[in-house]
């Protein structure tokens, strides 16, 4: 709901909404804010660099690397004798298509938990992203459609994709093309992509499609003759699951920590508590208290499945 | 390992059967001997290790893994085997590609348990997911990959560019790893040589009768008709010592029905239907479902639900083959030999004589109103007993279907090219005030139709389950159906047999569709 001081960790549609006040955030955030909301989202922006202290009243408020996406952070609120860090959602594996994560002391931690299950342990991304590649060379006329969310998944898989060498041209939904625009003005390269408007079934013939998750089961997949559904996502993971959602080629690649990642970052950022939300909540509680930090489950409005 | 856990995943995940099909053939041209027979004989489900259990998984995972986060994610995945292959901690040691099915087999064979947990935990320290996932599958079974045995036999006939009832004949008499079955298909050596009740031989099937052309061309003379039973069509093949009973995709079905079997000596090889009841009196459909499909019968239900045959045809007598007589002379040869092998469980479906097409019909309405029958069969006295479905000798001709008009409640998505339609339906009909839901239908339609019901039903969605829309009660279905059964497993109480769509009454207002409780007083039901 909107409400007057926003402090916004990044852009993905349940953590940045429409109509607060005013937004503090990283320069990336709000631009991205803009894109998808319009100018006038909110009444007045504030942006934040990285690691530069804002003193609000007693407190101070420091941005800090998430990892997740092209500008996403962690918050840290802090006065003289304690401090609490906000993780937002984050991943510590790399990622080229955005800033790295940066590990933050604290004594007081809010973490996500969207994969807190020890089931979920993320392979790496350049060994499922070859998937694809593979398929390609079985059969050469089909059209490789990826779902992948329109901001931030879209981009990294691209990159992805760029990184092992992959040059043919990609293709996009129309609603991935600003966002992969405005990477691209940020340097991140993502070499040659098109629209798919306008284009001929035949044009798509051995290529690569991006499209947001909600059009592989729309009728817009259609157009294309023979598609192959691929779908980037950390819950891929789950067999029966991805089988259930008709995905042909599951690629585990995912912007959020999986349980490693983030029982490794409790211990090494050495807070005392630790609150959980975001997802599963009650395997890292469990988790926590059997290392002797004390957590709680911190349930928040609004939250949905990751995107 | 390696090899194996990739086949699997891409059956798992790959929608068409064709490309299930290509996916084996590749496998087995590129898996030597016999790696490749143990993994088509765990896929069809021939191959499993006895004395690992789910139970066995659980020890060891107990040992290894805290429990508590253990259950918290079994719960959430649902699968032990993926729970298991999951939440393993994942190591860099992964060196399980050189690792061979046979090799992995014979480790763990013949072993004590404490010895059994020892090297399977140490060889899901070496695996990764989808290996050990494999691993689990592979020791307990039950794979969920929609690999039927059927296709796995496809595959190996076009591999080695045989026929499918070249395959199907000889498959019960091959043992895992199939070292003889390649051979063959290989060419490397002739057909491999089996018991004689291993055999299964391709059935004769028959095509649906043209009531406008064929009955002008055919004399009714040379035919004679038979009841269509509604059970499902077996071969039963004994050789004085052994006795099978085989499905007419040539699964063997003998442990279902150890009843039958008890009770029928001889050596022989009889067609014919499997039905249940009492006296050769046949139940509906459903109750023989209630005994598909059960390894071991407990007593209970075989007295409760016997089994028998209903004999078509003899077609192996002591040994020499009779498909090469004319059907007449087998019918007689029939009769003869349950003359001198009498049994409480084998009864000759009667044949039905008739002077022409017209007095036949008149047959067939009768029988399919009075008595519930699915229809008739027409056979050529003179037919030779030929594999297949050979157009000309044998014909169906099945009762007209049955109707109702339903009201469209839920629609799921498809598979494959169907994938992005809404094309499974799920209808209902009234009951008092509320629609309850009395049968599922996915074909039927033509692909035009489908299209506008995709439509309709991406803009009259109330409500989302995973794959699965509800929408709005306004769409009237006029589904086709064979016959209704009184049915315990459904909240209506009803089931319907090959629900098809008929016609989408676009026109039609909801409010004149049927009610649950005239269709019953309809169709005789004791509610």
């Amino acid at each position: 709901m909107p409400v007057e001081n926003a402090i916004i960790t990044h852009g993905h549609a349940d953590h940045a909404r429409a109509g607060h006040q005013n937004v503090l955030a990283t320069q990336n955030t709000i631009d991205i804010m803009k894109i998808r909301y319009g100018h006038r989202c909110a009444n007045s922006f504030q942006s934040l660099e990285y690691h530069k202290p804002l003193k609000i009243n007693d407190l101070t408020i420091t941005f800090y690397p998430a990892g997740h996406i092209l500008g996403s952070a962690q918050i840290l609120i802090e006065n003289t004798h304690n401090r609490l860090l906000i993780t937002g959602d984050y991943k510590t594996s790399s990622d080229s298509s955005c800033q790295s994560f940066e590990l933050v002391e604290c004594d007081q931690l809010i973490t996500e938990a969207t994969f807190g299950l020890p089931v979920f342990q993320h392979p790496k991304p350049e060994n499922e992203i070859k998937k694809i590649i593979n398929a390609f060379e079985r059969s050469e006329k089909k059209t490789y459609i990826i779902g992948a969310y329109a901001l931030g998944k879209s981009q990294r898989v691209i990159k992805l994709l760029r990184d092992i060498g992959y040059n043919d041209t990609i293709f996009l939904h129309g609603s991935q093309v600003k966002i992969c625009d405005y990477y691209a003005s940020q340097g991140i390269d993502l070499g040659k992509l098109e629209p798919v408007a306008h284009k001929k079934n035949k044009d798509f013939e051995g290529k690569i499609v991006i499209a947001p998750p909600s059009a592989l089961k729309d009728k817009w997949s259609r157009r294309f003759s023979e598609p192959v559904i691929c779908y980037a996502s950390g819950w891929m993971s789950i067999k029966q699951r991805a089988k259930q959602s008709l995905v042909e080629i599951p690629l585990i690649i995912s912007d959020h920590c999986d349980w490693n990642e983030l029982t490794a970052t409790i211990k090494k950022c050495k807070t005392k508590t630790v609150w959980v939300t975001h997802g599963r909540e009650d395997a890292l509680v469990y988790w926590c208290r059997k290392q002797d930090i004390n957590a709680k489950p911190l349930y928040m409005q609004g939250r949905e499945e990751e995107q | 390992m390696k090899k194996f856990s990739l086949l699997l995943e891409k059956l798992l995940f790959t929608p068409s059967r064709n490309r299930k099909k290509s996916a084996l053939k590749e496998y087995i041209a590129n898996t030597p001997d016999p790696d490749r027979g143990y993994a088509l004989a765990a896929i069809t489900g021939d191959f499993k290790m006895k004395n690992i259990t789910a139970s066995f998984y659980h020890e060891l995972i107990k040992e290894h893994v805290d429990y508590e986060l253990f259950k918290m994610s079994y719960d959430y995945v649902g699968d032990l085997a993926e729970t298991i292959s999951l939440i393993w901690p994942n190591t860099s040691k992964n060196n399980l590609h050189e690792l061979s099915l046979r090799k992995f087999i014979e480790l763990i064979s013949k072993k004590s348990k404490p010895k059994q947990k020892e090297i399977i935990f140490d060889l899901m320290n070496k695996s990764d997911a989808n290996e050990r996932w494999s691993m689990i599958k592979l020791t307990t079974g039950g794979f969920r990959i929609g690999v039927s045995a059927k296709l796995v036999k496809l595959a190996l006939a076009e591999y080695g560019n045989k026929s499918i009832e070249d395959i199907e004949r000889i498959w019960h008499g091959l043992s895992y790893p199939y070292v003889d079955l390649f051979a063959w298909l290989e060419n490397k050596s002739p057909k491999p040589r089996i018991k004689f009740s291993d055999m299964f031989h391709p059935m004769m099937l028959a095509n649906p009768i043209n009531e406008e052309k064929d009955f002008s061309n055919l004399k009714p003379s040379e035919f004679f008709a038979e009841l269509k039973w509604d059970g499902i069509r077996v071969q039963l093949v004994l050789d004085n010592e052994n006795k099978k009973i085989y499905s007419r995709t040539g699964d063997d079905i003998s442990k279902s029905f150890p009843d039958i079997l008890f009770n029928v000596n001889g050596n022989a090889v009889l067609d014919g239907e499997l039905l249940v009841g009492n006296n050769f009196k046949a139940l509906p459909f459903n109750s023989l479902q209630k005994r598909l499909n059960r390894k071991n019968p407990q007593k209970k239900i075989i007295s409760e639900i016997p089994a028998f045959i209903k004999l078509y045809d003899i077609i192996f007598e002591d040994g020499k083959d009779l498909r090469d007589l004319p059907l007449s002379k087998r019918r007689q040869l029939l009769s003869d030999w349950l003359k001198l092998n009498p049994s409480t469980r084998l009864d000759i479906s009667e044949i039905i004589e008739f002077k022409d097409w017209n007095e036949l019909r008149q047959i067939k309405i009768e029988t399919t109103e009075k008595f519930n029958q699915e229809g008739l069969m027409i056979k050529s006295k003179n037919s030779l007993y030929l594999s297949g479905r050979p157009r000309g000798p044998w014909f169906k001709w099945k009762k007209n279907p049955l109707f109702l008009d339903t009201i469209l409640m839920y629609a799921q998505r498809g598979h494959g090219k169907r994938s992005s339609y809404y094309s499974d339906f799920t209808f209902g009909v009234w009951n008092n005030d509320n629609i309850v839901p009395i049968g599922k239908a996915y074909f039927g339609f033509t692909d035009e139709e489908l299209k506008k019901l995709d439509d309709w039903v991406r803009k009259n969605t109330i409500k989302r389950f995973g794959p699965v829309r509800e929408v709005h009660k306004e769409l009237v279905l006029e589904i086709a159906f064979d016959s209704i059964n009184e049915s315990k497993r459904h909240k209506s109480g009803i089931a319907l047999r090959f629900p098809r769509i008929h016609r989408i009454r676009w026109d039609k207002p909801v409010k004149e569709t049927d009610y649950l409780k005239d269709i019953k007083k309809l169709f005789n039901f004791q509610f």
